[in-house]
């Protein structure tokens, strides 16, 4: 695979092909970013997760992934972006189990576990904006 | 309209005169083109539909190819492209069995220096040119259906379910899971416990790249189907990342069975099963 710029890159989420597009997009950040094993899945699922909320419940958007640093270590960041209906109850959509379609209700919650930065921004009827950031160990 | 339709009357004369001699040469020209790949009776056949198909158009300058005017020699172009395409023709080969009739066509009104002739003419070559193009359209539309076929069959090869043992099924799953192929997947895995009459089913996820809640719901009911058959499932190939990944995100496989690799679910449903594997002693 041909090295990628560190500049962020975006795809659009509007159907499932894409949810696996943003999944091998991040996977590819996370793998030259040499992240382990264990965390490339971590972000790889969690950006699986947020991309299907991003499609299913915010009717569709798009994705930005980029590889960031802190000064001392390298990390991926990717975010999620939709222009749906927005999170009434935040406490509610990042409670286990409970879901507002038919999934586990793990999708929010799990993501928010898997990951080591997770910022939520969400504002009813304007769209949500979920951001995760996964650092090399 | 009218007054185009009288313009071409020469032309159209002309073609009607010389039909045979021209459909002839226009055969030759193709068959050189395609170096014996396709037989000169075939050629022919195809190529006296088109003319007489093409004939009653002439005159017009091929920007309405949508009109039903062309909806005969569209499904001729159409049927003539999708059977190029299957015997592994490439597109310019196809489209050129349409150009190359100008050439014909203009050798044939070489010593006309009649400018009427030399307008039909004209329009007559803008009107090949929209055909041809047309077989590039049909061309890659049917290429298009053989891929959607082709990645269909795949979906079918990449989830076979295999008999290991009297009584027993795998179901190795490589790739992505999605909702598509799990439906396939749980449909062929279902189907199979009947006809096998098996009681255990080994669902092997060495494969998968990563579980994500919607597989896991995914495996969840497949597993919960077989049940209600009355066959039991172990989930097996569980990774290091994979069961860390499971257990962050917080999915339950409850009393699932689920072991690290195949060969311990083999072990475990050989046992269930009343056969016990014992090594030979060494004679």
């Amino acid at each position: 695979m041909p090295p990628r710029s560190e500049g962020p890159e975006e795809l659009p989420i509007s159907g499932d092909d894409d949810v696996v597009r943003v999944r091998q997009l991040v996977r590819t950040y996370a793998q030259d970013t040499k992240l382990s094993l264990v965390d490339q899945t971590k972000l790889v699922t969690a950006a699986s997760e947020l991309a299907r909320n991003t499609l299913i419940y915010g009717g569709g958007g798009f994705a930005r992934v980029e590889q960031v640093s802190d000064g001392r270590r390298a990390g991926v960041r990717a975010s999620f972006h939709d222009e749906g209906p927005g999170i009434p109850d935040l406490t509610l959509a990042l409670a286990d189990g409970w879901s507002s379609g038919s999934g586990l209700g793990l999708g929010l919650s799990g993501a928010r576990r898997l990951v080591d930065l997770f910022d939520l921004d969400t504002e009813v009827g304007r769209g949500t904006v979920v951001t995760v950031t996964k650092w090399k160990r | 309209m009218t007054a185009d339709a009288e313009r071409a009357q020469t032309l159209t004369d002309l073609l009607r005169a010389n039909s045979e001699p021209l459909i002839d040469q226009w055969v030759s020209a193709v068959a050189a083109l395609l170096r014996g790949r396709s037989t000169r009776v075939e050629l022919e056949a195809d190529f006296k539909e088109f003319f007489a198909a093409l004939l009653p158009l002439v005159g017009r300058d091929g920007k309405d190819t949508g009109g039903p005017e062309f909806a005969e020699i569209r499904s001729l172009l159409e049927e003539y492209s999708r059977t190029r395409v299957r015997a592994g023709f490439t597109p310019s080969e196809t489209a050129a069995s349409v150009f190359s009739l100008k050439r014909q066509v203009f050798d044939l009104t070489e010593n006309s220096d009649d400018p009427q002739m030399f307008r039909q003419l004209m329009a007559f070559s803008g009107l090949l040119d929209a055909l041809g193009l047309l077989t590039f359209e049909f061309y890659a539309r049917a290429r298009d259906e053989i891929i959607r076929e082709q990645s269909e069959q795949l979906l079918e090869l990449t989830t076979p379910v295999v008999k290991i043992w009297e009584g027993v099924l795998a179901v190795p799953l490589v790739g992505t899971l999605d909702s598509a192929r799990t439906q396939v997947v749980m449909e062929k895995l279902l189907e199979a416990l009947v006809e096998t009459g098996s009681e255990h089913a080994i669902i092997d996820i060495t494969g998968v790249f990563a579980v994500d809640t919607q597989v896991a719901q995914h495996l969840l009911k497949t597993v919960v189907a077989a049940r209600l058959m009355g066959a039991e499932c172990i989930v097996s190939g569980i990774r290091p990342q994979i069961a860390q990944t499971i257990v962050a995100l917080g999915i339950e496989f409850g009393d699932i069975v689920t072991k690290a690799s195949l060969a311990d679910a083999l072990r475990h449903a050989l046992r269930r099963e009343g056969v016990d594997v014992v090594r030979r002693e060494a004679q």
